[in-house]
């Protein structure tokens, strides 16, 4: 089974459902068979968030690819994702770096599956480094200002 | 000005440790250069012809002289004893090592310093007036605002991979100093019909390869509101900019190709979401805020002209006079003046401040300003509280160092990027044009005769010089290989902002003071009474210029 890192630790990964694209999912959705326990959403850059159909806070996972590390749509998409109240497991995949973990998880993403090989075990020092923020996140829901 | 608090330092000194571990990183081997590339340019660092250049950021221009004399040392120990002031009223070095430059962020870190977003597709240095919180024309101090906004903006989690860079600008007295039409968001304080201040808000402008004058999104916004509206602005551009072509990325071309009514749209759109949440400013947190931009201990003194001292001083000395006519300006408080320190002496690389220069800066500073300094976007240093009675004194320690060229605001006080000496991604050099019409421009009484103007150099599309905006424009072409130079006229940066129309064809490097020349007896002879350059040029246009410049000799 491929390890990922989920949740702050280097784990093996236990999704076995399917991922769907936005718009096979969608037509999922249209046919009933979504959402369902097996069946995730995968979003590509320029799939946003508001174009799920369906009920999101009953999806298991959405996974949010990165073709490009240097492509940020999907920061956006996570933490847009925690807005609209979605409660499952978002999932970085493709090309991101380990330098951005913690900007990730600051945004929402809680999970990650490397394209590239990786020590994920090292990896995991990337998403400490930071002691405080100056903004409010999905792990500090207020913003600095309002805690001096 | 702002002093860090143990949370502020410990996030600068968690940064140094992040970014020595990615440089170790990468110089194992572990990371690769392209994903090198993003996490050392948010660290201001670039890989130009010659060596590494590192731009240390100087937040809205103000510094400390315990900072100053840091830059110093730092430029001394790590570089070859001098740094470049830049548009962005940064400090850039040009020299430094890329293995050193962890250790150079400590050293950095130590006095409350950073070189955080200084570079990299992120949201850049904000900048303001240089003479902010001593305009007589101001309506209230903008610093507060930029410190906010430099605070949301540090390590923001969700704008750290934006399609480009993003400069975000404030202006809150009448005349704009801080160019905010030429930025991705200006921001201009301003009063609603009821007297309450808040800001407006401007999108879209930009310099760079398509130079285009930013549109109102928000005629006035509540102020508790500047954070939430501004990640609303942020969000749709992270979305929607274009990703596809660097040329094309800005958020310009969005609200060009969306049209301005639609980007607002989609902005309140996100704005409903944001609107009143915990971003949402406190009274408590702008009230710390501009607890940090009090008055300092000003004393009663009299207005220059009851001055008696001063008064015969000018009398007596008319190259003190000239000065004090050319680089000081009016300050709020009566009996001080704004001091204005020309890094544009001929021979120098425009902008360009030795180590020795910035510890008698220092000096100066703890001895006659309230041990503060700042950087101008203009590529000068501003001493902005100095009483009417060290003047004289100021004046001879700045003559002594160089700084007293009275030429601000002239057609010698350029705004020049490094160019091809240095930066990669120049065209052609610039600085030894600025050089050339320096030295043509020598004589005061004409440049006083020629009034203001702005001469602005790029050496590149990039307008790291602003040519887009200056009265005249020069901007660095590769034509075959070779090095030539476009000029525009008509630029300006106010709040009457316009952008340069190109004359014509371009010029080889040694024509151009020759050009410049003819560009400037044409508006000597058309001016009528004390109008200036770019009042004459809106009012006869292009065509005059472009006559004289590119007559055939007889």
């Amino acid at each position: 089974m491929p390890r990922i890192i989920k949740d702050g630790a280097v784990v093996e990964d236990g999704w076995n459902g399917r991922l769907l694209d936005l718009e096979s999912y969608n037509t999922a959705v249209g046919n009933g068979d979504a959402p369902a326990e097996n069946i995730g959403v995968l979003l590509e850059p320029g799939e946003e968030p508001a174009g799920i159909e369906g009920d999101l806070t009953a999806i298991p996972l959405i996974a949010i690819n990165f073709p490009v590390f240097t492509d940020g749509r999907g920061f956006s998409y996570a933490r847009e994702l925690r807005q609209r109240g979605y409660g499952g497991e978002i999932r970085a995949v493709g090309s991101f770096i380990r330098d951005q973990l913690a900007y990730l998880t600051r945004c929402g993403v809680n999970s990650f599956a490397f394209d590239a090989d990786m020590d994920l075990e090292a990896a995991l020092a990337s998403l400490q480094g930071f002691s405080d923020h100056y903004q409010a996140d999905v792990l500090q829901s207020e913003p600095l200002f309002r805690r001096r | 000005m702002y002093i860090y608090d143990e949370i502020d330092q410990r996030i600068i000194d968690d940064r140094v440790a992040q970014y020595r571990d990615q440089t170790q990183r990468y110089l194992a081997g572990e990371i690769s250069d392209a994903e090198f590339l993003p996490l050392r340019l948010q660290n201001g660092l670039y890989v130009q012809r010659l060596a590494p250049m590192l731009r240390i950021a100087i937040p809205y221009g103000m510094l400390s002289t315990r900072q100053l004399r840091k830059l110093a040392q730092i430029s001394r120990d790590y570089d070859k004893g001098y740094g470049h002031i830049s548009t962005r009223q940064n400090m850039q070095l040009n020299w430094p090592l890329l293995e050193d430059v962890p250790d150079i962020l400590a050293e950095l870190a130590s006095v409350e310093m950073h070189a955080i977003q200084t570079s990299g597709n992120c949201i850049r240095n904000t900048t303001t007036d240089q003479f902010a919180g001593v305009a007589p024309d101001e309506l209230e101090d903008p610093r507060p605002w930029c410190e906010i906004i430099r605070q949301w903006s540090t390590f923001h989690p969700e704008f750290a991979f934006l399609p480009r860079k993003f400069k975000i600008a404030v202006c809150a007295s009448e005349t704009d100093r801080a160019a905010i039409h030429a930025h991705d968001i200006g921001l201009e304080l301003v009063p609603n019909e009821a007297g309450e201040i808040g800001f407006k808000v401007l999108a879209g402008g930009g310099l760079g390869r398509t130079p285009v004058i930013g549109q109102v999104i928000c005629e006035w916004l509540e102020k508790k509101h500047l954070l939430t509206y501004l990640e609303s602005i942020l969000r749709v551009y992270n979305q929607l900019g274009r990703r596809d072509n660097k040329y094309k990325a800005r958020i310009k071309i969005l609200v060009k190709a969306m049209g301005v009514d639609a980007f607002r749209e989609r902005v309140e759109q996100e704005w409903e979401a944001l609107k009143d949440g915990p971003a949402t400013l406190t009274n408590e947190a702008i009230a710390r805020a501009r607890s940090y931009f009090t008055e300092p201990d000003y004393q009663a003194l009299p207005a220059d002209a009851d001055n008696a001292g001063l008064q015969a001083q000018l009398a007596e000395n008319p190259d003190f006079e000239r000065w004090y006519r050319h680089n000081t300006l009016p300050h709020r408080v009566q009996g001080y003046r704004i001091v204005n320190l020309s890094l544009k002496a001929t021979g120098y690389a425009p902008g360009d401040i030795s180590d020795t220069q910035m510890e008698a800066v220092a000096d100066l500073a703890d001895a006659y300003s309230f041990g503060e300094v700042r950087t101008t976007h203009q590529q000068n240093l501003v001493l902005a509280d100095v009483a009417g009675q060290d003047l004289l004194k100021v004046w001879e320690v700045l003559t002594q160092l160089g700084l007293a060229t009275p030429n601000i605001g002239h057609i010698t006080d350029i705004i020049c990027c490094p160019g091809g000496d240095y930066c990669s991604l120049a065209n052609a050099k610039s600085i030894p044009v600025a050089e050339a019409i320096q030295e043509r421009f020598e004589n005061l009484d004409y440049l006083y005769d020629l009034g203001p103007i702005d001469l602005n150099i790029s050496g590149c599309m990039n307008a790291c010089g602003h040519h887009h905006i200056g009265h005249i424009g020069i901007l660095g072409v590769d034509k075959k290989g070779a090095e030539f130079y476009q000029v525009s006229l008509g630029g300006h940066q106010g709040k009457d902002a316009s952008l340069g129309k190109i004359l014509g064809p371009s010029f080889e490097q040694d024509a151009m003071p020759g050009v410049i020349e003819k560009l400037l007896e044409t508006y000597v002879e058309l001016r009528t009474g004390e109008e200036q350059f770019l009042d004459t040029y809106r009012r006869v246009g292009i065509d005059p210029f472009k006559e004289r410049v590119y007559a055939q000799d007889h």
